[in-house]
């Protein structure tokens, strides 16, 4: 994975596999800290503690078409070679929790890349699902919630391409700008 | 700035225009990228952009793009699955660039990009 931001991707498909009808992503900066961190939060089934204890290694998937799964253990390597850390707790039935935090001036850290294009590819390719994507920092906060927007929107899905672009935008103005190049 | 407000006006406009395009049926085209570990790693998502844009561009409303989790030839992601006329077409080892000679040539025109099937290469 060259960007964090197809890790966020790739475990927030994790949650809507585990059947998830609301997904939050939280983006913490601190820039004075040098840190930052990412959270990926799930309504989904969860798992048992067996499963937990083991699901960062490679050799552990759900999945039937082969026996290894590398979407946590990448997102783990991503921070802990990056002078940050990583957690993951999960309940049975309740829902799954990822934390990955890092360091920013860290020579490893992979760069953030297209946070904005992973939050706009995963609201309109999901319409039954929703979305509470928040960014903050020092110096200010953004928030997009999927649910306001279907209040508003009715009917009309998020994929027709008025609708795209101005959520395109949104998310750029809204949440993109907040840390604007800087990760 | 983007706001709410403005959503909700766009929402006043596309009532007045509601749907001739719905309309698609049996001559639907449907896409699928496969969007797992494997096929993000190996650039699953600039391909998913390329074909959304190109048929944004060329306003195919009979078309529906989707992701799907993993395919199951991860070494030949980034995979691109097209179905049409009750026929499923296997693309992989796609490109953003591919992706665009599929929509254009395939999905347009109607003539399979052969030498990108799986089993061509």
């Amino acid at each position: 994975m060259r960007e964090l931001a197809l890790n966020v991707l790739d475990i927030t498909e994790n949650s809507l596999r585990a059947g998830a009808k609301l997904v939050r992503i939280a983006l913490n900066i601190r820039f004075a800290e040098d840190r930052f961190s990412i959270d990926i939060e799930d309504d989904g089934c969860g798992m048992d503690e067996e499963m937990l204890a083991r699901v960062t290694d490679p050799f552990t998937t759900t999945r039937t078409t082969r026996k290894v799964g590398m979407g946590l253990p990448l997102f783990r390597y991503s921070a802990e070679s990056a002078g940050g850390s990583f957690s993951i707790q999960s309940q049975k039935g309740k829902g799954t929790r990822v934390h990955a935090e890092y360091c920013i001036g860290h020579i490893d850290r992979i760069p953030l890349g297209d946070f904005g294009g992973v939050v706009l590819q995963l609201i309109t390719m999901n319409p039954a699902v929703d979305f509470c994507v928040e960014v903050r920092s020092e110096e200010g906060e953004g928030l997009l919630d999927t649910r306001q927007f279907r209040e508003i929107l009715g009917d009309v899905p998020f994929t027709e391409p008025e609708v795209r672009a101005f959520l395109r935008e949104y998310i750029q103005e809204n949440l993109v700008s907040i840390y604007g190049g800087r990760l | 700035m983007k706001s709410l407000e403005e959503l909700r006006a766009l929402r006043e406009k596309m009532k007045s225009q509601t749907d001739n395009r719905s309309v698609a049926g049996s001559d639907e085209t449907v896409i699928k990228v496969g969007m797992a570990t494997c096929g993000i790693a190996a650039g699953a998502r600039p391909v998913l952009d390329a074909l959304l844009d190109e048929a944004g561009k060329r306003h195919l409303h009979n078309v529906s793009i989707s992701q799907t989790g993993c395919i199951g030839m991860c070494r030949l992601e980034p995979i691109v699955e097209v179905f049409r006329d009750g026929q499923k077409y296997t693309y992989v080892h796609m490109t953003a660039e591919k992706a665009r000679r599929v929509i254009v040539e395939h999905v347009v025109n109607g003539n399979v990009c052969a030498e990108y099937l799986v089993g061509e290469n």
